[in-house]
């Protein structure tokens, strides 16, 4: 049995002979010496990671102004922040986008700039009071202008993350990057083998109070993250570091495209390793680490899970889907984990950076719920008409005409003999029909992609899709693809008009 | 090399690309399409070579061919090596090599511009 204090360990990184490696290291030591060998041998270990957080900001304090003001809105570079505090507060999140440049420039950047010692335009309101009268303000500020730049960071290094692909037929742009159509590729993040908390999957020494490597500088963890996850392995942290001390290096904006502006961290944390089972938790390897791949095509909170995977293959550069070769990408950066898991052993081995036990652990069981919603989403089967004509798509178009005519109905379903939606025939085909001289069955002129819902889909993705792709109707039907109705954008206003 | 063919609209009923080929012999490897009933564009590798009398062939029936000799080019001071480009690329312009670092092979790229949109840090850029 081995059994090292946080004390003893301080005491060699002090006098130079603590013996500190890197996670990816550490996966051979245990090989080669067995868990009980290595936590002889081992001290300290380091991890790394370096990607997007979307869930981190800025805590700062501008200084009072000359006549005082108690801002009550305020803009960076015209990115809006959070000033429900005192006076002169602020919380700039980092993924709030600019009202005048979009998603082009977000809270992320306003941050990167700041480090970047780069002078920034500060717009604030307020209502004025008797002890604070200004209403107005306008400057322009550096990093070091500010009292404090702290960044206070709700949710970062997740534990592993989610795979994700899209099986439509369309280009998803989302979070996880540009996802192609058919299974066209896969997209992960996090760091594997190197990942702080896979590599102490029990929580052991990473909890509150942890100073770990942040941006660049020294900060420290201050709870679990929000959206905590432990009992389906999905950890989260809450961080705490001085922007000031920061490093560009280490703390970079991103925008990803049709989705919004992020932050990317780089964060590494020591685990001390007191005990062999630390020493085994730290040899975890790429292989070790399984998440999911999950299909971006379906809109909804629970995507379908398309298969599990392991690091090592998201890593490889591809993975198999129903017997294809899908090639991966990774949006956080393994050389960037990597390069901060090496300056945080440079920086234990020369007595910079000295490991800490938690002053209280995380919570290692309980999921994060889902959102609790008391007003019920409208379904597309609550508001589509089931009133829907229907034609054969052998009938002829003057059939199709006095349908329409008939039925002062502008969308006909066309259906196969066995009932099964094959196209869609509008008034204005007909007329284009008729223009073109060129009309005999349904079949030949109707438009054949048709864009469909199922009854079950909220109200607010048939929207979507109907704004998308510029349509006005799309019939709804179930999964044998008969017709069970039609939504209009008419029956959406409706529903807008009742809820207003 | 890399050669880019417009057909503008007033040709895209004919075949430009058939005749062209027909005429002077000369193979072209078609490697992106992009033809409606109004415009037509095409991105092709042909024998340096051979170039010139493709190029004459071409443009005698009204398509405008340009020689893509910009390819992508990469700011690695933005770039964080994350590799969201690796698997969007439809020639493969990039890999990682062992100390994962992103690899561009300019040669292989035809200039589509998905990268551009795929990168997190706005790191690639045409025509620089």
């Amino acid at each position: 049995m081995v059994k090292k204090s946080v004390h003893e360990i301080n005491r060699k990184i002090e006098d130079g002979s603590v013996n500190v490696v890197t996670a990816e290291e550490m996966v051979t030591i245990v090989e080669e010496l067995g868990a009980e060998g290595a936590a002889k041998e081992v001290d300290v270990v380091t991890t790394g990671t370096f990607g997007a957080m979307c869930s981190s900001g800025l805590m700062l304090n501008l200084g009072h102004s000359e006549p005082p003001i108690k801002i009550q809105k305020i803009w960076f570079n015209n990115v809006e922040a959070y000033s429900g505090l005192a006076a002169v507060d602020a919380y700039l999140g980092a993924a709030q986008i600019s009202d005048t440049r979009g998603i082009q420039y977000g809270g992320a950047h306003v941050i990167e700039d700041l480090l970047r010692g780069k002078e920034i335009d500060v717009h604030a309101t307020a209502y004025g009071t008797d002890c604070y009268p200004r209403k107005v303000l306008d400057t322009i500020i550096t990093l070091e202008d500010l009292n404090e730049a702290v960044l206070l960071n709700p949710r970062n290094a997740y534990q592993k993350y989610a795979a994700a692909t899209n099986s439509s037929k369309r280009i998803l742009n989302t979070y996880m990057g540009e996802l192609l159509p058919n299974f066209g590729n896969v997209t992960y993040s996090g760091a594997g083998v190197l990942s702080p908390l896979s590599n102490d999957p029990n929580y052991e020494t990473i909890g509150m109070g942890t100073r770990i490597f942040m941006g660049g500088a020294q900060g420290y963890v201050i709870g679990n993250g929000t959206q905590h996850s432990p009992s389906s392995g999905f950890g989260t942290l809450m961080l705490k570091g001085n922007l000031k001390e920061m490093n560009p290096d280490y703390l970079r904006a991103a925008s990803f495209t049709g989705y919004g502006a992020t932050l990317y961290m780089g964060i590494g944390i020591p685990i001390p390793i007191l005990n062999e089972k630390l020493a085994a938790a730290t040899a975890v390897r790429d292989e070790d680490i399984v998440t999911t791949i999950q299909d971006y095509a379906v809109g909804s909170r629970d995507k379908p899970v398309i298969r599990n995977v392991n690091y090592a293959e998201l890593r490889s550069g591809s993975v198999q889907i129903d017997g294809k070769d899908v090639p991966t990408s990774s949006l956080s950066s393994f050389k960037n984990a990597r390069k901060i898991a090496n300056e945080l052993k440079e920086w234990v081995k020369h007595g910079k950076f000295f490991v800490s036990m938690p002053v209280e652990r995380l919570c290692t069981e309980g999921l994060a719920k889902p959102m609790k919603e008391t007003h019920a989403v409208p379904l597309v089967k609550d508001v589509m008409s089931s009133f829907i004509v229907t034609i054969k798509k052998d009938q002829t178009v003057q059939d199709a005409a006095k349908k329409i005519w008939e039925n002062s109905f502008n969308h006909l379903a066309v259906t196969s003999d066995t009932g099964e939606l094959v196209g869609i025939l509008t008034a204005w085909d007909i007329s284009k029909a008729v223009a073109e001289n060129c009309f005999d069955s349904v079949e030949s002129v109707m438009t054949k992609k048709v864009l469909t819902c199922a009854p079950n889909e909220p109200v607010d993705l048939a929207a979507r899709r109907l704004d998308r792709y510029g349509v006005s109707a799309m019939p709804v039907i179930d999964a044998q693809r008969r017709v069970l109705g039609i939504i209009t954008s008419d029956n959406i206003s409706k529903l807008l008009a009742r809820r207003y | 090399m890399k050669i880019k063919i417009t057909i503008p609209t007033e040709r895209i009923h004919n075949p430009i690309i058939s005749e062209s080929i027909v005429e002077t012999g000369i193979l072209i490897n078609i490697m992106v399409a992009n033809i409606d009933s109004t415009y037509g564009e095409l991105i092709a590798d042909v024998n340096d070579l051979k170039f010139d009398k493709i190029k004459n062939a071409l443009e005698s029936r009204g398509a405008i061919v340009s020689i893509l000799d910009q390819p992508i080019h990469r700011d690695e001071e933005e770039c964080i090596e994350c590799g969201a480009c690796i698997s969007v690329c439809p020639m493969n312009v990039y890999s990682f090599d062992n100390s994962w670092s992103v690899q561009v092979d300019e040669k292989k790229c035809i200039q589509c511009g998905v990268c551009i949109k795929m990168c997190p840090h706005g790191a690639l850029k045409l025509g620089e």
